[in-house]
């Protein structure tokens, strides 16, 4: 069981820090795809999203894993690495997990209108990131940026709950691409 | 208590335990190739304590500690935390437990646990003798009294 335990990153201080910069960026800049790899990550977590959980997640982040990323090598990997504690959808901090699996948003701590920082932030495994698709513009966009969205209308659901609602990360390979609540969906 | 009987838990406090230096001369080998899953990393840790070993638990100090794990080739995966701020200790540490888990264990048994547990019982002796030499006796003569 835990031979298939993996490395994390091979120099932490540095590699973390340029990690944390390509999430910001992407963050910053929602819908832009920026590449994010350097460390094997436990099936069927994407190198992508193990570098985002090994950045930003800790003993402090309660984390929901979600489907079939919910398994025995990615539960042995994050309480080597992260020591994170294991929880379900209404107390995490970060989720993981495919859209299917990590099922409707509104099951995840949305904040308050004093506390908006108190949610959840999901990272969505997809099968690809393209930049086709929905339509997004706002803060962080110059005109209009695009990316395929698995479900338009419940993000848009998501955006109208500004300053609530939750910060979707979109994870495929060794690719990311950011989603913030206050970023409006058009149309395809 | 023999060393066939040690536990995991046993023969890392011993190996965490043993100066380096006796380590070294006991294990001066070369470490079968090796992954690291983490690379030694210092920390602080809180050290706490129990007034009488029966009181309320109470923070005692911090101690440096070091931390490494690592996975031989063949899967099996050793640990070390090991006082101290030694990266050479905490791989050799390491690698010394996942030896210990796989079919060299005899031998690592034999040429490194057994002379560190007999170093570890003799200093303990020593260190008793030496107490026991400086113990007094107190004892209220009789008074001749009528």
């Amino acid at each position: 069981m835990t031979a298939q335990l993996t490395p994390g990153f091979a120099n932490p201080p540095i590699e973390a820090a340029h990690a944390f910069r390509q999430v910001l960026e992407a963050m910053a800049h929602p819908g832009r795809i920026m590449g994010l790899a350097g460390i094997a990550a436990p099936a069927p977590c994407s190198a992508a999203a193990a570098c985002v959980l090994l950045t930003l997640v800790d003993g402090t982040t309660p984390l929901h894993l979600a489907g079939a990323h919910d398994c025995a090598p990615v539960r042995d990997w994050v309480r080597f690495h992260l020591g994170a504690p294991l929880v379900g959808p209404q107390e995490a901090a970060f989720a993981l997990g495919t859209w299917d699996a990590l099922g409707p948003l509104a099951i995840y701590p949305q904040g308050s209108a004093e506390y908006p920082d108190r949610s959840a932030t999901l990272i969505v495994e997809c099968v690809a990131l393209q930049a086709s698709g929905a339509r997004l513009t706002g803060p962080g966009i110059k005109d209009a940026a695009w990316l395929n969205l698995p479900d338009p209308a419940a993000l848009r659901t998501n955006a109208a709950l500004f300053p609530r609602g939750v910060d979707i990360m979109f994870t495929s390979g060794a690719q990311i691409a950011a989603l913030p609540r206050s970023t409006q969906i058009g149309d395809a | 208590m023999t060393a066939e009987t040690l536990s995991r838990r046993d023969w890392l406090g011993l190996i965490a335990r043993a100066p380096l230096p006796l380590l070294e001369a006991l294990w001066p080998d070369d470490p079968p190739p090796f992954d690291w899953l983490r690379r030694p990393e210092t920390g602080a840790m809180m050290v706490q304590g129990r007034a009488g070993a029966v009181g309320a638990g109470f923070n005692l100090g911090e101690v440096s500690v070091t931390r490494a794990s690592v996975r031989l080739q063949c899967g099996a995966i050793g640990h070390a935390l090991v006082q101290g701020r030694s990266p050479r200790k905490a791989e050799r540490a390491a690698v010394l437990d996942a030896l210990l888990q796989t079919a060299a264990a005899q031998d690592v048994h034999a040429r490194v646990l057994v002379p560190l547990q007999e170093a570890e019982c003799a200093a303990r002796e020593t260190r008793a003798r030496r107490a026991a030499a400086t113990k007094v006796d107190f004892f209220t003569m009789v008074r001749g009294e009528g």
